[in-house]
């Protein structure tokens, strides 16, 4: 049996290998390995838990807020700090357009060319492209001067002989399906992505001082200050300007995402069968309004049973380490909570150069979450599902309108398809949801309320001596948790459970696949030499390495477990 | 030339021998860049490079002379920061720098090949460009071990920067974790984490520090290179005086306020609001070496003071340990005139942490020193 090895897994964030056996044209086993290890939680030990959010954020440029998020939400749970409702907003709005801008680059970017071959664009007729696009959208870029400019442009640069980033990839690949003008069309809206995509992002300038890694997140709140009457705070002119890139951002999804996603999907309904996965699907809920409610709901769906949605309980999250390259003093077999975790990384892999990895021991740096010992699938899938599955109003509409125009039913979303269209409805439910914050933070400001920061325990002798706890987040690729315990004002263990940790673990002690892995069992794959496939199902997850690989500190002994709500 | 899969597009790429040997600005004109687009990008990148307006005709002049380099962008143990910096860069667009000023002939995050078609791109830009393509790294160099914590290809970061890197014109390493080491270098450093200089001793090197770097530096760097036919002048720590030449609290839009005696003393007072000077908050601007208070980021959107939290000293060899914690202000800062150089100020202000940072154990006992008196000089 042949085993084939795809490493790098380009177009996404970080270091990943896929090793998988193909036997009559399908995977037929699969092993997913982080070959990057930075060990920043360790780091964090010692140091001052209002940094922390600074430090998190390093685990990842590209979900650039979401372990800020994530931090301050874990310091403020363990110190019980409630924070001002300007403060919620503006981090709504930063979290709102995060997803919306990374979910475009992912699907533009990262994914699109797993399905859009640009070499086929250089045959399409601008006129019928055009034609194309006017069927699907009324976006006004899209005449046919617009795709001959670009079809122009893309003639050239083939023509200087020299194709950088697009030499040695897979054109012409059996397994491409569109027509040139659909091929044309996304090829305009890559290039049109990646303009909008630094213009939307502006509002992390304006709200954060910048992009990536925004810089006014505390602990408490937010240090940019809210004053109508000041040029040094958000006022007037920079509300508005927020206002105008949200709806800027709105209506790219609205007109080219959605419409591309179902167009480009309509093509490949067979990827609809393909990718499942393991079938349970976790989400932590997100978009707290002032009395901490989430828009999007919390749960846990097990075994694709969209009938019933448990509650997500922290409580249930273990990590192993059976297959991944760190010790575990507990012994082999045993999971870990996170405020428990005390592993140390330890390599026993091949010393690079190397061939294979044997992976019957241990092969990756990402450890193996489990939740009640069963292994999940995080992201825009399962936070779609959830919500759908809850009765979410606006989700289930937004569902039913993409199964309706790809006339499939609900369980074509357990599938690689089901996962790249998910991300797309989840991007359109944000971009719509985001500017009904701003407009509540304007109205909070139109009545006075400049508040942006709660100072009450900012000053660290006001801290018990010990305190525990563990802040959540939806990121763009799912369910994050950062959990902490602090001790006499410093960090004395920090702990983060990462989506892409979920997503791309390796096998548990027992065996059983994680998500990515699973999912590429039974994926064809017509060309071993050029498994575009794989790269099909891997990007529907939209994998981030350097966030998934971490380690927890080894000095903490057994920690004292109290419940935080 | 790069061989495509297809028989597709044989023809155009015939027609193309013609024009790959073409100067950036002829390619320019070719895509339908008008030439006062093009000097208006030179106009932006002459003063990125803190040169006078005058120089824009002659930018202009050289870049219509030179051909798209080649150029290679290694992930180590990187954030991708650094690259979603580029995403953002405005003039050039990413767009531009990939299609038009240069050949980017690896890079993971945008590639479109993958495994090992996309090792052989790199490949074969060793071989065939040997001494002639810019490597750019974003990430640290993990040492430790032999290299066993990061690898690619099934090949240790560690060799790999050290082929690539070693074979190149020149490396510019960006953001602060590929020029000094950066987070993961942080006490207690788990996998021996260094900078690129660190790890490849001898080979010609730039450091973009920053986290993550600003983009209009490191294409301002390019450009710099391209029109001048050599590297610009870089201070002790391999910054380009350009763009790491002053301090921030010297250009600082608040230092008026530092001058008058006026701080912030609580998140969201009247005086945080107002935008006074955040000294007293943590502002490591008086011992920070980078151009953000004029360059600012996102199309000159903003910069962290400006938003209103201090500077984190990011662009500073080490900051991590030398700079934090965050909120707590430097130490007895005097009133240092303009002159005031990296060498002069990391002395003065944080080679004394340093050394202590360098033992782990110590670190608490750092931290619980006093802080310096709050009172005393208010507004």
């Amino acid at each position: 049996m042949a085993k084939i090895v795809v490493d790098p897994i380009t177009r996404i964030e970080g270091h990943l290998r896929i090793e998988a056996e193909v036997s009559g044209g399908r995977i037929t086993d699969a092993w997913s390995a982080a070959t990057m290890f930075r060990g920043i939680e360790k780091i964090l030990t010692g140091r001052d838990p209002r940094d922390a959010w600074f430090w998190t954020q390093r685990f990842c440029g590209v979900c650039t807020t979401v372990h800020s998020i994530a931090s301050v939400r874990a310091v403020e749970n363990a110190l019980k700090i409630r924070i001002p409702p300007n403060a919620e907003l503006i981090r709504n709005i930063i979290i709102g357009i995060q997803n919306v801008q990374d979910h475009v680059i992912h699907f533009y970017h990262l994914h699109a060319l797993d399905w859009v071959d640009i070499t086929s664009g250089l045959n399409a007729d601008p006129a019928k492209t055009a034609a194309l696009a006017a069927s699907i959208s009324d976006w006004p870029h899209n005449s046919p001067t617009y795709f001959k400019g670009v079809q122009d442009k893309v003639k050239a640069f083939v023509a200087s002989g020299r194709l950088g980033p697009f030499a040695n990839a897979y054109w012409g690949h059996p397994a491409y399906k569109l027509p040139p003008e659909a091929n044309l069309m996304a090829t305009a809206h890559y290039l049109e992505a990646l303009e909008w995509q630094k213009d939307v992002i502006k509002i992390h300038a304006i709200l954060g001082s910048k992009n990536p890694h925004p810089q006014t997140f505390l602990v408490g709140g937010m240090a940019i200050p809210v004053d109508p009457d000041s040029q040094n705070a958000l006022n007037a002119d920079k509300l508005i300007e927020i206002k105008r890139l949200l709806k800027r951002a709105q209506e790219f999804v609205e007109k080219v995402y959605i419409p591309d996603l179902l167009a480009v999907a309509s093509f490949y309904k067979e990827w609809a069968g393909i990718g499942a996965g393991v079938g349970n699907y976790l989400s932590y809920g997100e978009f707290p309004d002032a009395s901490g409610n989430m828009w999007l709901p919390a749960g846990a769906i097990i075994n694709k049973d969209i009938s019933k949605v448990m509650p997500a309980d922290q409580d249930k999250i273990a990590e192993f380490v059976d297959h991944s390259w760190y010790d575990n003093s507990k012994g082999a077999g045993k999971g870990l909570h996170p405020w428990d975790g005390e592993s140390e990384v330890h390599y026993t892999g091949p010393n690079p150069p190397y061939e294979h990895l044997d992976t019957d021991k241990k092969y990756s740096f990402c450890k193996t979450p489990r939740y009640g010992e069963k292994p999940m699938e995080v992201g825009p899938l399962a936070r779609v599902l959830v919500a759908y599955a809850a009765g979410h109003k606006e989700t289930k509409a937004a569902v039913d309108m993409v199964l309706q125009k790809l006339g499939v039913g609900a369980g074509a979303l357990f599938s690689t398809l089901g996962r790249t269209a998910a991300r797309g409805i989840d991007c359109l439910l944000i971009a719509q949801q985001t500017p009904k914050y701003l407009d509540e933070l304007i109205g909070n400001i139109s009545k006075g309320d400049y508040r942006t920061h709660n100072n009450e325990k900012w000053d660290p002798s006001d801290w018990p001596k010990e305190a525990l706890g563990y802040g959540w987040h939806e990121a763009p690729r799912g369910a994050l948790g950062h959990w902490i315990r602090i001790k006499d004002q410093k960090i004395a263990n920090y702990q983060a459970v990462v989506p892409s940790t979920w997503n791309s673990s390796p096998r548990d002690a027992r065996g059983v696949r994680g998500p990515y892995e699973s999912a590429l069992v039974g994926t064809p794959v017509a060309d071993q030499n050029k498994p575009l496939e794989i790269l099909r199902t891997i990007h529907s997850f939209d994998p981030c390495m350097a966030c998934a690989v971490h380690l927890v500190d080894s000095t903490g002994s057994e920690l004292l477990k109290i419940k935080v709500t | 030339m790069a061989k495509l899969d297809t028989g597709k597009i044989s023809n155009v790429s015939k027609q193309g021998v013609e024009n790959r040997d073409c100067s950036i600005g002829e390619i320019l004109r070719q895509r339908g860049v008008s030439r006062r687009d093009f000097m208006k990008f030179c106009s932006v990148m002459t003063a990125a490079m803190s040169l006078p307006a005058t120089f824009a005709p002659k930018v202009a002049q050289a870049l219509d002379k030179v051909k798209r380099p080649t150029l290679v962008w290694l992930e180590l143990q990187s954030c991708t920061g650094d690259t979603e910096a580029l995403l953002r860069s405005a003039n050039p667009t990413v767009g531009e720098i990939v299609l038009e000023i240069l050949s980017v002939d690896y890079h993971e995050t945008i590639m479109a090949a993958a495994g090992h078609q996309a090792e052989a791109a790199l490949d074969k830009v060793i071989v065939e460009e040997k001494g002639k393509y810019i490597c750019v790294v974003e990430g640290s160099v993990s040492m430790k071990n032999g290299g066993i914590y990061a690898s690619t290809g099934g090949k240790s970061h560690l060799d790999r920067v050290r082929q690539v890197c070693g074979g190149a014109l020149a490396t510019i390493a960006v953001g602060t974790c590929a020029s000094y080491g950066g987070i993961g270098a942080a006490a207690p450093n788990p996998t021996g984490a260094a900078g690129v200089r660190e790890a490849v001793p001898g080979a010609t090197i730039i450091n973009l520090p920053g986290c993550p770097v600003n983009a209009d530096n490191l294409t301002a760097t390019i450009v710099h290179y391209l029109v001048f036919s050599k590297l610009p002048a870089l201070d002790s720590y391999g910054r380009p005086l350009f763009a790491y030449g002053k301090r921030i609290h010297d250009n600082c839009e608040r230092r008026p306020h530092f001058d008058a005696g006026q701080y912030v003393e609580q998140w969201g007072d009247d005086r945080h609001r107002r935008g006074f000077c955040l000294y007293k908050m943590g502002c490591k601007g008086p011992a920070t070496f980078h151009n953000c208070p004029t360059q600012r980021y996102n199309e000159k959107t903003s910069w962290p003071i400006g938003a209103g939290h201090p500077c984190a000293g990011c662009s500073e060899p080490n900051f991590w340990d030398t700079m934090s914690p965050m909120y707590k202000r430097l130490p007895n800062v005097p009133g240092f005139g303009i002159e005031a150089t990296a060498d002069k100020v990391g002395v003065a202000l944080v080679a004394g942490a340093a050394a202590a940072f360098a033992v782990h154990g110590t670190l608490n006992a750092i931290r619980k020193d006093k802080e310096p008196s709050d009172k005393g000089k208010e507004e």
